[in-house]
């Protein structure tokens, strides 16, 4: 089990369980588990979605769309069943703390489920793990069946007339799949693309029926807003941003691991303070504030709250929450070619942009970093990625496209370095940092 | 729906509410760029060729997947555009082969041509492309990767438009690649459809790649030899050391009544024309009992003399004659009228699959009562008794199903045996192989223990559809098709088709190739009209069919046998004593087993080297253009009138051909040619008399229009390439009653959709497709 870190400045609230047991069902119930749900069962649907709009919680699964609202935009009547869908697809590199839920607190997840499901007045839900989480289905399936067992899932939950089933499902290996529609597909048995918007999930979804798709920790932190009202939930974090954020702090930083803390905490206390700092006292080159597909961040530009709107002002995305903290070791060019390689090989394929984008963007940029890139090169995959964004069918090719472009801006130096034939420059130094 | 109006590069437009932008954007001329868009299929938004900016949409948008709403502002027509598109196009061929000097497509390529128009002209890009081997996927069908840009028509086609769903995608990210869903071979319909649809050279036919270039063939539009769905297929000809070969058969033109729809059949099995079986040499039978070539002169000479002897000797019912299902109209009804006029013989007969003689006798009197075939694509009610489309019609099951897949069609379905198209039906039942007439009376009211409550449920949903298509095979005949007429026409809204099974089965019943009936059904004592034209010497008495013309020649009562175009004795197992005493003609492309049995074999031309009309199954009559040429063979309607005319018949009164002009023997195949035809067009819009020759077809059909009750047809539509639907609505049958025993005869062919009756066995590639689906199903019942 990987080796929990924590900070004074972290305020607990989904994580509050973590390494208490809590995948124990009767342990989870001490720790104030299955409370929510009984209230929201009491109170229902309205109670529940105004709760969800004053806690200002904001999806965390990279959109930070807000979640009350995804909520109210389910039909009441619907001809079709509807349904709730957890995402843990996880894949996002520099993101791990779905898998922290799952691994510590996997009724969080189906509590949250049921309130979701009670909200929008959906019987089923599902919980969609990431194929390489395969280990963990072990765990949400006996989390899910002590829950049966205890009348909190099934016909007439918790002694009332409501019924809610559960169903986990895993995904084959494939990062697309984390997109709302193409997990849709996936877990219809389909290839896992996605799907042409308009209709939304939230009125053609699962099985046609309107879904509403939450990240894991969108849905872990549902029942601790119940638990502690909305308005006062919102108050831990900054404007507009309710609540607190796992974030995953990863890379050359001297204490890595999943904090916890509130919306809008700043970044560079976030890397100096909370983290350590860089790792051996390096200075630090680049900052990716919100996993992989986010823009990279000068030093300069890490003095800013960590919400989805003042990140998002200062040119990159909150996204993930996977803050990837790079010394001056690190090869920018070889850094762009390994964000790139992770895009082409998750592109799920279905449209040319990113299909043949990312494909030529990796050759060029292998190409590039062995040393045999030309001048004219530079622009051009800039000019690859700037015709790739904004016109793919899905976010993954802006995934891909968005970060080479700040690469290229932020550090057209070190792509100039590697022209000529010369070898990597960076390359020694790397060396040295592993020695 | 409702109108909305919208800006589109600052032009005023307007269109039905919902109508896709692009589409909206098409009908006033502004052209969308689009690879992955196809109109009927599915939505995919996978190319992003069609990138559009529409005011207030932070992003460009797809015009394939946006509905117009009112007062939507557009821009196709900016830099930005213009860019989005090159950009697309710089991607998509960066992993593209640029073989494009050996591939099929190259000039008929969706992606040179918006490649050309939207410019990318260079490429950036050095590294090596994505590689991977050409695959077979069966008999047909090749795939090469490398071309393939991923636009998923083919995918959709097979499974949306065919319902077979034999190919889908592979692995993922510049890797995904379309293959079988049977593992590396498809298991399917093997019609082609895939290929034609496919933008690009990544999908081939065995047929036609690396065969010729596009721009080295002729095209010409005509009509399939095959089903009697009467598809138009354009055919590819070129030249070849014996004439013109047709090499390539498709319909991307999507005129003709069948849109781009064809078959395997349509598309592959024109292969027989170039079988090296081919008979090129009239041939006479020696005294020692073989074949020898003789002079075309010469074996015209020998059959004339032949018939008018025997007619002269023995009288003209000792002379019998046969035709078609495949030749023309105007091929059949003069091989009738020379028959009836000149040969003065009532022995005249063809290959019935089906009855329509009762169906016309059902409706006689009723307007507008047969359906043509359109309206399988768009009656919002079809009943299918019996026949199995999918393999006997493949366009009816084509219409069918599109009309399920875009009007949500209801389909009813009665048979004897699991058919594919209860897929689409909405209620299917199972009945007795030989309970079609005792359903049809079922239907009609007459209570049937045998038909239980699913047939009951069955009649119910039928009488309680406003409006109703019904379609019925073979299965039912005589008077059970009376019954099952008098049931629909107790509905409110009711339209028939019968399904026969060649190319013209209906012509050659419109046309009179029978016994007792005129062309037009008209019965043959009926006084006036076709009786005062063919003159004094027509018999008043029914002849004999074509069963009866062979036990009347194995009594030694026929004197001549003449066989136009088919086969009977294999299909009766007719044997060589039974003809001992008959002298046999017979006008075929191949040594039948008729031919076989013959004393002078004439080698014919196929429908695809004539031009003429043929009717569908479903009366609708079209144009037949000459496409193919092989040196050494004459038409049917060449040979008849030679024959005739050497028997010293007055040509003129046959043939209504260039009054005062005088006829031009020699001229035939020139005349046929499609120049003729469109020397015809003009001359006719002029008013001027086209005919110059008797083996004119358009001679024929002048009377075919004047005197066959149902075919007034609007002459110059048909001409333009519009099909016409003829009614022969039987008004012309007078006494009904007379005939309602009359044997019918009818013999259904029992085709697949890999087999075609005697042509059939002579397309190499069909009997390969049929061989390759064979092993599959077996592997597939193991
Ligand atoms: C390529 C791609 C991958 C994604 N992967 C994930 C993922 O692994 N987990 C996740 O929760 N959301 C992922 N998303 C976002 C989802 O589409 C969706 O917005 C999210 O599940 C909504 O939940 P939220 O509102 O709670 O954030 C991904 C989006 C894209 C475009
Ligand atoms: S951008 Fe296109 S190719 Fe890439 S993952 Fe999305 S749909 Fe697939
Ligand atoms: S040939 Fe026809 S049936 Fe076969 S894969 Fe192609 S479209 Fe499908
Ligand atoms: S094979 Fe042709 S039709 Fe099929 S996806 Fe490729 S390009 Fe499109
Ligand atoms: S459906 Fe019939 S007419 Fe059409 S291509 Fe096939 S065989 Fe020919
Ligand atoms: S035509 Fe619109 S995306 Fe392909």
């Amino acid at each position: 089990m990987p080796r929990l870190v924590s900070h004074p400045d972290e305020v607990k609230v989904v994580s509050r369980r973590f390494g208490r047991g809590a995948t124990n069902i009767d342990r989870y119930i001490e720790l104030d588990g299955y409370k929510a749900v009984r209230q929201a069962i009491e109170k229902g649907p309205e109670w529940i979605i105004a709760e969800m709009k004053a806690s200002n919680l904001r999806g965390r699964g990279g959109a930070g769309f807000p979640t009350g609202m995804k909520w109210s935009f389910v039909p009441k009547q619907s001809e079709k069943p509807k349904y709730v869908l957890v995402n843990g697809d996880e894949s996002e590199p520099g993101t791990c703390k779905d898998h922290l839920i799952f691994l510590h607190d996997p009724h969080a997840v189906i509590e949250g489920c049921i309130v979701a499901g009670l909200a929008v007045g959906a019987k089923t839900g599902f919980i969609y793990l990431r194929g390489e989480y395969r280990y963990l289905l072990t765990i949400m399936e006996k989390a899910i069946a002590d829950a049966y067992a205890k009348g909190f899932l099934g016909k007439g939950i918790f002694g009332s007339n409501f019924d809610f089933e559960i169903i986990s499902q895993t995904g084959a290996g494939a990062y697309e799949v984390g997109e709302e529609s193409a997990l849709m597909e996936s877990l219809e048995g389909k290839r896992g693309i996605p799907r042409i918007r308009p209709p939304f999930p939230a009125v053609v979804g699962l099985y046609g029926g309107p879904t509403v798709i939450n990240n894991a920790e969108t849905i872990a932190s549902v029942s601790h807003i119940l638990n502690m009202g909305g308005e006062a939930y919102a108050k831990i974090g900054s404007n507009r941003n309710g609540g607190t954020r796992l974030f995953c702090i990863s890379g050359h930083a001297e204490r890595p691991g999943v904090y916890e803390l509130p919306m809008g905490y700043n970044l560079k206390k976030m890397i100096y303070e909370v983290a350590g700092g860089v790792r051996g006292g390096r200075q630090l080159k680049a900052v990716v504030p919100g996993g992989s597909s986010t823009p990279v961040l000068l030093p300069s530009e890490i003095d800013i709250g960590m919400d989805f709107d003042q990140v998002g002002k200062a040119g990159s995305m909150l996204g993930s929450g996977g803050v990837v903290v790079l010394d001056e070791t690190v090869c920018m060019v070889e850094f762009a070619l390994r964000t790139i390689q992770f895009y082409q090989h998750e592109s799920c394929g279905w449209c040319i942009p990113c299909r043949e984008g990312t494909d030529w963007l990796k050759k060029t940029l292998t190409r590039f970093h062995a040393g045999g890139g030309e001048a004219k090169d530079i622009d051009h995959i800039q000019y690859l990625a700037e015709n790739m964004l904004g016109r793919t069918f899905c976010p993954l090719g802006d995934a891909a496209a968005m970060p080479t472009i700040a690469f290229v801006k932020k550090f057209r130096q070190e792509f100039e370095d590697h022209l000529n034939g010369k070898p990597c420059p960076y390359a020694k130094q790397q060396e040295l940092t592993l020695a | 729906m409702a109108d909305v109006t919208l800006t589109v590069d600052g032009k005023t437009i307007t269109a039905p509410a919902g109508t896709l932008l692009l589409e909206a954007c098409r009908k006033v001329g502004i052209e969308i760029p689009a690879f992955c868009y196809y109109p009927g299929l599915s939505l995919q938004a996978a190319c992003r060729m069609c990138l559009v900016r529409i005011e207030k949409m932070p992003k460009l948008q797809t015009a394939c997947t946006t509905q117009v709403t009112e007062g939507m502002i557009v821009a196709t027509d900016t830099d930005e555009i213009h860019q989005a598109r090159k950009a697309m196009l710089e991607l998509v061929l960066a992993n593209h082969p640029l073989d494009c000097p050996v591939c099929d497509a190259g000039g008929e390529c969706e992606l040179q041509d918006m490649t050309f128009k939207y410019g990318a002209g260079g490429s950036q890009f050095v590294e090596i492309k994505n590689h991977r081997e050409e695959q077979q996927w069966s008999p047909v069908v090749f795939f090469d990767r490398p071309r393939c840009i991923l636009c998923y028509r083919c995918v959709r086609v097979c499974n949306e438009g065919m319902d077979v769903a034999a190919l889908g995608i592979q692995q993922r990210n510049s890797g995904s690649v379309i293959a079988p869903n049977d593992q590396t071979q498809l298991d399917c319909e093997q019609c082609g459809m895939c290929i034609d649809i496919c933008p690009v050279g990544a999908l081939t036919s065995d047929t036609y790649r690396y065969k010729t270039r596009p721009w080295e063939m002729t095209h010409v539009g005509t009509i399939c030899t095959h089903c009697g769905d009467g598809c138009k297929t354009t055919l590819g000809v070129r030249r070849s050391d014996d004439g013109m070969q047709i090499v390539r058969g498709d319909n991307r033109d999507k005129s003709g009544l069948n849109g781009e729809f064809l078959c395997v059949k349509g598309r592959y099995a024109f292969d027989f024309a170039n079988n090296e079986e081919r008979l090129t040499q009239p041939l006479v039978r020696q005294p020692n009992g073989e074949f020898a070539p003789v002079t075309w002169e010469d074996a015209i000479k020998i059959v004339a003399q032949k018939f008018r002897v025997a007619r002269d000797d023995r009288g003209g019912a000792s002379i019998g004659v046969i035709g078609s299902t495949r030749n023309t109209n105007e091929e059949a009804y003069l091989l009738q009228k020379v028959a009836r006029s000149a040969f003065g013989t009532n022995n005249i007969d063809h290959h019935r699959t089906t009855d329509y003689v009762a169906l016309t006798r059902a409706l006689a009197g009723k307007k507008h009562r047969m359906a043509s075939i359109a309206d399988a694509g768009s009656a919002p009610a079809i009943f299918v008794l019996g026949n199995d489309p999918t393999e006997q019609h493949p366009l009816l099951a084509w219409n069918l199903r599109t009309n399920v897949r875009h009007n949500s069609a209801r389909i009813y379905l009665a048979n004897h045996r699991d058919i594919k198209l209860q897929r689409q039906a909405k209620s299917s039942i199972q009945i007795p192989a030989d309970g079609y007439a005792a359903f049809a009376r079922f239907l009609g009211g007459e209570e049937n223990s045998v038909f239980g409550e699913d047939a009951k449920a069955l009649r119910d949903a039928l009488r309680n559809e406003p409006s109703l298509l019904i379609v019925f095979g073979s299965e039912l005949r005589g008077s059970a098709i009376d019954a099952l007429a008098e049931f629909g026409l107790s509905l409110p809204d009711t339209k028939f088709a019968c399904l026969g099974d060649y190319v013209n089965s209906r012509g050659a019943a419109d046309m009179g190739l029978y016994p007792d009936l005129l062309p037009g059904y008209v019965p043959i004592e009926q006084e006036g009209g076709l009786r005062a034209e063919y003159g004094g010497r027509m018999s008043q008495q029914a002849g004999l069919d074509v069963a009866q013309m062979f036990e009347a020649a194995a009594r030694n009562e026929l004197a001549v046998l003449y066989v136009v175009g088919d086969d009977p004795a294999e299909r009766l197992g007719v044997d060589a004593d039974a003809l001992r005493n008959t002298f046999v003609v017979v006008q075929d492309m191949f040594m039948t087993a008729t031919a076989k049995l013959a004393d002078v074999v004439l080698p014919t031309s196929n429908l695809y080297e004539k031009s003429g009309t043929v009717t569908n199954t479903f009366g609708d009559l079209q144009l037949v253009k000459k496409a193919a040429d092989r040196a050494g063979v004459r038409s049917d309607l060449e040979l008849i009138v030679r024959i005739a005319d050497t028997m010293g018949e007055d040509v003129h009164a046959l043939v209504p051909f260039g009054k005062g002009v005088r006829a031009d023997m020699g001229q035939s195949r020139g005349v046929q040619s499609g120049e003729a035809d469109r020397h015809g067009i003009w001359l006719a819009a002029h008013n001027l008399e086209p005919k110059l020759s008797p083996f004119d077809p358009n001679a024929v059909l002048d009377e075919i229009q004047r005197l066959v009750p149902g075919y007034n047809f609007d002459r110059m539509e048909l001409l333009a390439g519009t099909s016409q639907h003829v009614d022969a609505d039987g008004s012309g049958v007078m006494e009904i009653s007379r005939f309602a025993n009359r044997p019918d005869g009818a013999m259904p062919s029992a085709d697949t959709l890999f087999t075609s009756g005697t042509l059939g066995h002579y397309s190499e590639k069909l009997n390969e497709v049929e061989t390759f689906q064979a092993k599959k199903s077996m592997v597939a019942a193991d």
